[in-house]
């Protein structure tokens, strides 16, 4: 079992040939685009998209919209507009189409786990379901037409999300995304961007999409991947070792299975640590599955949508605790 | 960090832009960037993108002033190469026809290919599937056409006489046939 490798992602960007990209235009024929996508998607006679929901951002709440990029659904440039713009979401959400964020079609797979070829597999199925209706902006050279150029090509971001707390307490992981940086990969935080990611939750995706097939920056995404797993695998070993760490990480578990008010900062810091302990064999009372569950339910604007109305920042820190303590 | 060019003041905003494929970088500070242009950067990408279509398609129609005309305009979109290096985003598919030498040095740079290889789309698939269908059509009756002339010339060599005379009607029959 795989326990480095949390979350799988394989997102497509794709536009239509007839019109021009969403920078070039205003609210209503957005909308126009928007529709022409959805109707060939419900026109579409394949299991692959049953049970879609269609969800106009303009009609969703402000924490329902930051609720959509906490579940990984949506991103966070794509909520900061609303008109013209749609998601489609699968009812196991593990397929989401965003309409009219940086191109016509931003479609994504997600997948718990480490399964990369698996989620390509159905993005591309979807994505070959889509193109017989729709006539995407492509060409011979530059492949995928995209607004950006920087997702030219096969318009593929493929990422998978790390937990590496090992790691990041070395500090290595700034001298890892340096060498990265020479074989076209990225990584990031997957939680609070540009600062120190929270929960040590880490982003690893491909940065080049032109000149290099679907098929192999899957591959060398693996690679790496694999590498860096076995990396925090060996730096998780040599510090649990001290009596020191080992405290840090069942003292972890203790505040959180007492506390009466958690922030979110705070619980996703000490989340990692008890998920660190899990993975180190220094914590066995708690399954990976029943944390990495937790992570999405106390983030702010998800247990405000849960519980149905607007808390404020204390009511969220007593209610988050309360949801921590039921959970492990 | 001080800003690098009052030298004085310290930098705040930091610029990256691309001109003609060169990548520029530079550190200012706040007053030095909107002095060089700038300074409404936040403006541009929180006004509305319809006031931009808007105000683009007012300045592309009216755009009989010859300071207007020297920037080249994407017919399908109206975006102009500046534009697009403001933005950092193309305007249209066809912008990448239009902007093709001006873009190309900067998708190099991001990407160190220019030529795609991976999925293709259906409408592709089907276009080189046709013209992949038309070729040999044209091309076998050449090949059978080469064919005859190779044994003609074989049967010339080893003086089979009949041979060559049947071989000769029949590649006369062919080209006449093409005619």
């Amino acid at each position: 079992m795989n326990n480095i490798v949390m979350e799988t992602r394989i997102r497509l960007a794709r536009n239509l040939k007839k019109y021009p990209f969403p920078c070039r235009l205003n609210a209503q024929q957005k909308t126009e685009v928007a529709n022409v996508i959805i109707d060939s998607i419900k026109n579409c006679n394949s299991p692959i998209v049953n049970d879609l929901e269609v969800i106009w951002i303009k009609d969703l709440s402000e924490s329902e919209r930051i609720s959509l990029v906490e579940k990984h659904l949506a991103s966070p440039e794509f909520i900061s507009e609303t008109e013209g713009r749609a998601i489609v979401i699968s009812n196991d959400r593990t397929m989401s189409i965003m309409l009219n964020e940086e191109d016509h079609i931003r479609l994504q797979i997600l997948k718990k786990g480490d399964d990369l070829s698996g989620a390509y597999d159905i993005a591309d199925k979807l994505d070959t379901l889509l193109d017989e209706n729709l006539d995407f902006a492509f060409d011979e050279k530059l492949g995928y037409l995209t607004q950006c150029p920087t997702n030219l090509g096969t318009g593929m971001r493929a990422s998978v999300m790390l937990h590496l707390p090992a790691l990041k307490a070395g500090r290595a992981i700034g001298r890892i995304a340096g060498n990265l940086q020479k074989l076209g990969l990225t990584i990031r935080g997957r939680y609070g961007e540009g600062t120190e990611p929270k929960g040590a939750i880490y982003q690893l995706s491909n940065q080049v999409t032109l000149g290099i097939s679907e098929e192999s920056a899957i591959e060398n995404l693996k690679n790496i991947a694999k590498q860096l797993e076995s990396q925090e695998k060996a730096a998780q070993q040599r510090m649990v070792k001290s009596i020191e760490a080992q405290d840090k990480l069942c003292r972890s578990l203790g505040i959180l299975k007492t506390a009466k008010l958690i922030s979110c900062e705070e619980a996703m810091e000490l989340i990692s640590n008890v998920r660190f302990g899990v993975n180190a064999g220094v914590i066995d009372s708690v399954e990976i599955s029943t944390i990495d569950n937790l992570i999405e339910k106390i983030q702010p604007a998800t247990m405000m949508v849960d519980k149905g109305k607007q808390l404020t920042p204390q009511e969220r820190d007593i209610l988050r605790a309360e949801i921590i303590q039921t959970n492990i | 960090m001080k800003c690098q060019k009052c030298q004085n003041r310290e930098a705040t905003t930091h610029i990256k832009r691309v001109i003609n494929g060169e990548f520029e970088e530079y550190n200012l500070c706040s007053e030095c960037a909107k002095e060089m242009g700038y300074g409404n950067l936040f403006h541009d990408f929180t006004s509305s993108f319809a006031d931009d279509f808007n105000s683009l398609f007012g300045s592309f129609f009216e755009n009989a002033l010859p300071a207007r005309t020297q920037a080249t305009r994407c017919d399908t979109c109206g975006s102009s190469y500046n534009d697009i290096q403001r933005t950092g985003m193309m305007g249209c598919a066809d912008c990448y026809n239009i902007f093709y030498k001006e873009i190309m040095p900067t998708i190099r740079k991001v990407h160190g290919n220019t030529t795609h290889c991976g999925k293709n789309s259906a409408a592709f698939k089907a276009e080189r599937a046709k013209t992949a269908v038309e070729k040999p059509e044209t091309k076998e009756p050449e090949n059978e056409l080469e064919k005859l002339q190779k044994e003609l010339s074989t049967a010339v060599e080893n003086q089979e006489f009949e041979k060559a005379a049947e071989l000769r009607d029949k590649i006369k029959d062919m080209e006449g046939n093409d005619e």
